[in-house]
């Protein structure tokens, strides 16, 4: 019989998964009641919300606690791998679906509103992008890429640096180098997030560019904001593993959770990287 | 291979909890694929109970039981349930009983999301259950939720979107696991070109289910917040345009078609040489013919939406690039008629299944075929023509294909053979009320009768009739199959290990029933 390292790892009967079911039908009936006018309903969404939360720091803790007690070996280390590239390709189509909503209201539909055959129904609609729409007469002003779009691009590609700084520091064993350069990551992660809110409010008060501001306003808002959740989980997580790393977690033969948090912070660059060319600059 | 008669009955993974918390918290492959084949069970019968609706109110021409309103919230729910509900489910239940004791894996890669894939399912369909007793009823949009029917319906649409949402996660992580399990977990020995066809079509539908998911979550976020936060995706008046809608929707819609066929050629794959007692014709041939029906899958999306307008050289891009399809799937035909070409053939329940899967879903396969040809369609677009054409391919093909794989693997599961003579009627019953209900179909949407009307012209009267009888005795044919299956977990007679002497495979190296675990130490395939 092999023994217990050599053996894929299953784990025990858990009841983490209920609690996450629990929470999502929680968030997505209160959700659903608050935003048709059940006010009440915003106290389901957070409750769900709350156990969501429970649930995620609880699993990934009992995740954290089978690691560092050694029950992860290598084929087991491989699946995380696996897994973890195909989570990455999914989000990768989610916002393929956005950006492909983008070059279709850029390259078709807005082009075709300005077009000879609308010129009855709208005969004052200027088609070039940035456009919101022909029944939308509130002007706006599109957002300068070359302003803090530009400084967060900056950001953002150092904070890749640093958290491959930190990996290095990881596998030479170098603790200080590691946290150093995770709180770096943090840092440039939170830093980004803050001018990413100033641009927003900007937007609004200076801009007159809202979430409701047509064909430009919707997918910029859109972009731009799911991308800021997904810097916010990254920071999250980057925090959490920096947690760990204090707490003396992570060997340098052996530091999945740490790699795959790297992963989904490269990942989060690349998207920037597409929003920043599409988005803001041309 | 005796590995497994040596672990038989001793779990080494810690306790396992009983009565209702065993199935709540349960981290093994096999109690969570009965979870989701009980689960896609009990919504197909929700499911069918909605088709008979649409039926009985089409039974006569004229208003009988269902305001319209009503009538199509119950197609979209029909469609809406039977293909998140009961089908995707019940292949995604086949992965995680067959997947692991195929290839020699002790369970799935990740057990523990495993089951919180599963258990997303009730809450997201109580979401889609629930919807009909909220204000404004379920959503009536179709279950293709085209803009701006569906930015316009009340919070039945919402609850829809959530569900969506939820169930699409879960078929994130399950496909996830899946490819991880399928890469990482073989047995020593089992290369790729070794394994199972159920295996490599499961491997290549949760590529496919991986790529589009997120993007039917990509659009009906845009949904969402069209109809509650002011964005303008699929409103002109603001730059948007709903057919942007049908275009993000079809290109993940495309590929979920085959996400609920390719399991289903899978399943036949393994009945066919079984019941011919040779191996399969072509085995590399079938394999890169499902690759070739995936990849083709994201490039022939717009033959749904002919009839919006778009240019013609579109048009007939999408046109050449569906019949294309044609080809790989000409190819699996042929590879299973020639395996059983001169093959010492019996006709077994799951091999009478497989046998009328490849005999109908062929028929549904040409009339797609002709939906393809852009004139055509043009003429055909939302008539009965189309319903005809994918309830060929859908019941005839995923339904009977997992009717098939149920009863091939039943003994396996249970310890004991199923009772064959409900069996033959099960099928039989199914095979003459399926084309008695659909096949009349066709020629009332040759015709002119369009689909989603709770009323029709008294011209197509006597089709709907017939249809209307054939799908009352198409669902009472249903129950013997749960009858069979009742009768087969209680009892009767014990199957050996290799259930039928023609089976190839490693899940007929393990005893009858199947041992809560199986392959706890990798067998080695020569």
């Amino acid at each position: 019989m092999l023994s217990q390292s050599v053996r894929y790892f299953i784990p025990e009967p858990s009841h983490w998964p209920i609690f996450g079911s629990a929470a999502l039908l929680s968030m997505a009936s209160g959700a659903a009641s608050w935003l048709n006018g059940w006010a009440p309903g915003k106290y389901v969404l957070f409750a769900g919300l709350a156990i969501l939360i429970y649930m995620l720091v609880g699993w990934f803790h009992a995740v954290a606690r089978e690691s560092e007690g050694g029950r992860y070996n290598k084929q087991v280390d491989v699946s995380f791998r696996w897994g973890m590239s195909w989570f990455i390709f999914s989000e990768v189509m989610f916002f393929a679906a956005f950006f492909g909503a983008l070059f279709y209201m850029r390259v078709l539909s807005v082009p075709w509103l300005g077009d000879l055959e609308q010129k009855l129904l709208w005969p004052d609609f200027n088609p070039t992008w940035p456009a919101s729409g022909p029944g939308l007469k509130d002007p706006f002003t599109p957002m300068a890429a070359w302003g803090i779009p530009a400084l967060n691009t900056l950001l953002l590609l150092s904070s890749g640096v640093t958290v491959t700084w930190a990996h290095w520091g990881l596998l030479k064993n170098n603790r200080g180098q590691l946290i150093g350069g995770l709180v770096l990551t943090i840092a440039l992660g939170l830093a980004f997030l803050g001018f990413q809110i100033y641009e927003y409010g900007y937007a609004y008060q200076n801009l007159n560019l809202k979430l409701t501001t047509g064909a430009y306003g919707a997918t910029f808002f859109l972009l731009t904001g799911f991308h800021g959740l997904h810097v916010t989980i990254g920071t999250i997580m980057l925090m959490t593993i920096l947690g760990r790393c204090l707490a003396g977690h992570f060997r340098p033969d052996h530091h999945f959770g740490f790699e795959g948090v790297a992963w989904y912070w490269h990942f989060v660059d690349v998207v920037w990287l597409g929003l920043f060319i599409f988005v803001y600059w041309l | 291979m005796d590995a497994a008669h040596v672990h038989n009955g001793h779990g080494a993974h810690g306790h396992r909890n009983t009565g209702l918390m065993r199935w709540v918290t349960t981290t093994n492959h096999k109690d969570i694929g009965t979870l989701y084949l009980v689960f896609s069970l009990t919504m197909f019968f929700i499911g069918g109970l909605l088709a008979l609706g649409i039926r009985a109110e089409l039974f006569q021409p004229g208003l009988q039981f269902w305001q319209p309103e009503f009538f199509n919230q119950l197609t979209t729910m029909h469609g809406l349930i039977m293909v998140f509900g009961a089908i995707m489910p019940a292949f995604v239940g086949f992965a995680n009983w067959q997947i692991p004791m195929m290839i020699g894996a002790p369970d799935m890669a990740f057990a523990r999301m495993n089951n919180w894939s599963f258990w997303l399912l009730p809450p997201a369909a109580l979401l889609l259950v629930a919807s009909f007793f909220v204000p404004g009823g379920a959503t009536a949009a179709g279950w293709t939720l085209y803009a701006p029917l569906s930015t316009q319906m009340g919070p039945g649409m919402d609850l829809a979107i959530f569900a969506l949402h939820i169930m699409g996660a879960s078929s994130i992580m399950g496909s996830i696991n899946i490819i991880t399990t399928i890469l990482n977990m073989r047995a020593p020995g089992m290369t790729l070109m070794k394994m199972p066809l159920f295996v490599w079509t499961w491997l290549i539908t949760a590529y496919l289910l991986i790529a589009v998911m997120p993007v039917l979550a990509g659009a009906i976020t845009m949904l969402l917040t069209d109809r509650h936060f002011g964005t303008n995706f699929f409103n002109a008046a603001g730059g948007g345009d709903p057919v942007l809608f049908q275009h993000i929707f079809w290109f993940f819609g495309h590929p979920e078609v085959y996400i609920m066929i390719l399991p289903g050629f899978g399943i036949v794959s393994q009945i066919v040489p079984t019941f011919s007692r040779k191996p399969l014709f072509g085995y590399s041939s079938m394999v890169y013919a499902t690759a070739s029906i995936a990849i083709l899958s994201f490039i022939v999306w717009a033959h749904h939406m002919f009839t919006v307008g778009m240019p013609a050289a579109t048009q007939l891009f999408f046109m050449y690039a569906t019949m294309l399809i044609a080809v790989p799937t000409g190819v699996k035909v042929f590879n299973w008629i020639a395996t059983m070409w001169k093959g010492s053939l019996t006709f077994e329940t799951p091999m009478l299944f497989a046998c009328g899967f490849i005999f109908v879903f062929s028929i549904g396969g040409f009339t797609g075929l002709v939906l393809a040809i852009t004139p055509v369609d043009i003429q055909l677009q939302d008539t009965y023509y189309v319903v005809a054409h994918f309830h060929y391919v859908l019941v005839a093909g995923s339904l009977f294909a997992l009717f098939a794989g149920a009863y091939y693997w039943l003994p396996k599961w249970t310890g004991h053979l199923y009772d064959e003579r409900l069996g033959k009627w099960h099928f039989w019953l199914s095979m003459i009320f399926f084309n008695v209900t659909f096949f009349p179909m066709h020629f009332a949407g040759l015709a002119g009768m369009p689909r989603r009307v709770p009323d029709y012209a008294l011209q197509f009267a006597d089709f709907n009739m017939i249809s209307s009888i054939g799908a009352f005795g198409f669902g009472l044919a249903q129950l013997i199959f749960v009858y069979a299956i009742v009768k087969c977990v209680r009892g009767g007679e014990k199957a050996k290990d290799k259930t039928w002497e023609g089976a190839e495979g490693l899940e007929w190296q393990v005893p009858s029933p199947a041992p809560y675990h199986t392959w706890e130490t990798p067998p080695v395939i020569r």
